[in-house]
């Protein structure tokens, strides 16, 4: 399997990272030198195996669904690059 | 005076107990010490807090209130950990002027036990690197020098390479790490000192900033086996805020030094004789393995014969979990935003701009084999890979109770080398990533050095949640290796 730049481009907006001409040109070379490596699994035979997910095998708990605002909406807009009145401000997404 | 500058936690705590040393001449020590250094191991300095916390501590201990396990004791904490009020980066620009409004678990765990923290430890990009050179800040230094490579500057390892780095220079005590695939042990072992990697869910993830989720786990970075324990013992917690912290009781670390080796099988998988092993470190792993017949243990020849697959199969799941986990970073919530009008365009060009190209390399990687198509070949073949190694550490666990191999290919290396083809930094992982990926306990302690004066660093593998005999395994190391 290997790697063309419409691949790179579909994964790169796939993962919303802007990519340009220059780097896709190594993208494309690092990505099949990697994915060639990562080829060597195809040699293990998995068929009856079943694939592992995690190690943690403790049963999971739910914690109490409680109510509790030890942060105040402050604080959390605080880190936000843009703020107003309370809200994340994006660039408008409609007309 | 006393020398504070090689002194360890536990000497420290008998100094601070017996008031031949406050933590406030200790914290200052250190701090003076930071600021004249040049290995660029600090991202954030919170010495003015450090300096608040060690007069606290100072009181506690004169007046005899009870007083915490690391009480006064100055550390540094990689910047990975969320720490309330102050700025936590992981390393990359996108972070650059993030300061969280809580604590993770681990960095409040070691507060409450007195931990002086004395600022923020630089690190490769979101943990994604094995030489501390991905990092947004700058790389770190590695205060060890080869005397044969005519003073070259090399690299501490990493991701934790500014932890590794700021204790080997003695600029703070310990320090606290995060290990994915070997982020605690490789740079401990390029440093000379103990880097432990505690089993899946010792260590609460809560406020640590996530890479792989299925693999992260913080521990420490310590100059002794002995200090090893001492953090651990703060840092592990059960937690219900991290749906996989462990619910296992917590042992006494230090009963580690009553553990007795004797008896105990020690097995070497002959698996781990990889290519470009290099030859000086064959040679000390096999003074270690007559360190432990001498001291009574068996030695055992084992096999774990999916290890060859190990470090492809972490290269598609680390990579496939990070694009999940990073996706957070939009420009939105927190973190740097590029501007733009439209909306698809300004997520696009944050990441670009803000993410280094170690890590928009991951993110490619991991979005492509969990993408339509590719998820199957890929993503789902690695994770039953990841079942047939995890299986080869319990059927080698049968007949032997520890596992001996040396921690990295090589030594530390000059800054520089290793970046023009990723796959040949990924290669310094191969020994540690198979333990990550099995979720075992694991130490790097330095058995021996090359003819160049570098530290040769010796890994012990031990069953889940057997840390105590992983410490103890470490600690004969430290005995017997002569320095």
């Amino acid at each position: 399997m290997s790697i063309d730049n419409k691949t790179v481009r579909k994964v790169s907006k796939l993962a919303k990272i802007r990519i340009n001409e220059q780097e896709e040109i190594k993208l494309i070379e690092e990505l099949n030198n990697i994915l060639g490596w990562v080829d060597e699994l195809k040699k293990v035979d998995t068929e009856k195996i079943e694939p592992m997910l995690s190690v943690f095998n403790e049963s999971m708990v739910m914690r109490k669904d409680e109510v509790y605002s030890e942060i105040s909406d402050d604080l959390v807009l605080k880190n936000a690059p843009e703020s107003k009145s309370g809200f994340f401000v994006v660039p408008k997404v409609v007309e | 005076m006393k020398d504070l500058k090689n002194l360890d936690i536990s000497t420290a705590k008998d100094y601070l107990l017996k008031k031949e040393v406050s933590s406030l001449e200790l914290t200052n020590f250190f701090i003076e010490r930071i600021e004249e250094s040049k290995l660029n191991c600090f991202i954030t300095h919170t010495f003015d807090d450090a300096i608040e916390k060690a007069k606290e501590s100072d009181k506690k201990i004169s007046s005899n209130e009870e007083i915490g396990i690391l009480e006064g004791i100055p550390i540094g904490m990689k910047d990975l950990f969320c720490t309330k009020g102050i700025r936590t980066t992981a390393g990359s620009k996108i972070l650059e002027n993030f300061i969280p409004f809580y604590e993770s678990t681990v960095s409040k765990n070691l507060l409450n036990d007195g931990a002086i923290i004395l600022g923020k430890t630089n690190m490769d990009e979101f943990a994604m690197g094995s030489a501390n050179t991905t990092s947004f800040f700058g790389n770190v230094i590695n205060p060890l020098k080869s005397n044969q490579e005519n003073n070259k500057n090399l690299v501490p390892g990493g991701s934790s390479g500014g932890s590794a780095s700021s204790v080997a220079a003695n600029l703070c005590m310990a320090a606290t790490g995060s290990d994915t695939g070997g982020s605690i042990r490789q740079p401990a072992s390029f440093c000379g000192l103990v880097g432990l990697k505690p089993s899946y869910g010792r260590c609460s993830r809560f406020g640590m900033i996530a890479f792989a989720s299925s693999l992260d786990q913080a521990g420490p970075i310590t100059k002794t086996v002995k200090d090893a324990a001492i953090m651990l013992q703060s840092m592990s917690s059960y937690d219900e805020k991290d749906s996989t912290s462990s619910r296992k009781p917590i042992p006494r670390y230090l009963d580690f030094l009553n553990f007795n080796l004797k008896g105990k099988k020690i097995g070497l998988p002959t698996e781990y004789k990889v290519e470009g092993l290099n030859s000086e470190i064959v040679e000390v792993w096999e003074d270690t393995i007559n360190f432990f017949k001498k001291n009574g243990a068996e030695i055992i020849n084992i096999s774990l014969p999916h290890t060859s697959f190990a470090l492809p199969t972490y290269y598609i799941i680390a990579p496939a979990e990070a694009s999940a986990n990073l996706a957070r970073y939009d420009g939105v919530k927190y973190g740097f935003r590029e501007k733009s009008d439209d909306l698809q365009d300004m997520y696009e060009c944050t990441r670009a701009k803000g993410f280094g190209d170690e890590v928009k390399r991951r993110l490619m990687i991991g979005t492509y084999v969990l993408s339509a198509g590719y998820y199957d070949a890929y993503y789902l073949k690695a994770l039953k890979v990841r079942q047939l190694i995890s299986n080869d550490f319990k059927s080698a666990f049968e007949k032997c109770d520890l596992i001996l191999t040396p921690t990295t290919p090589n030594v530390a290396f000059p800054i520089g080398e290793k970046q023009k083809d990723p796959i040949e930094m990924y290669l310094n992982d191969v020994l540690t990533v198979p333990a990550s990926l099995a979720g075992l306990p694991a130490i790097s302690v330095t058995g021996g050095k090359n003819k160049n004066n570098l530290p040769i660093g010796m890994q012990v593998i031990g069953r889940p949640f057997e840390e105590i005999s992983v410490l103890a395994a470490g600690k004969l190391i430290e005995d017997c290796r002569g320095f």
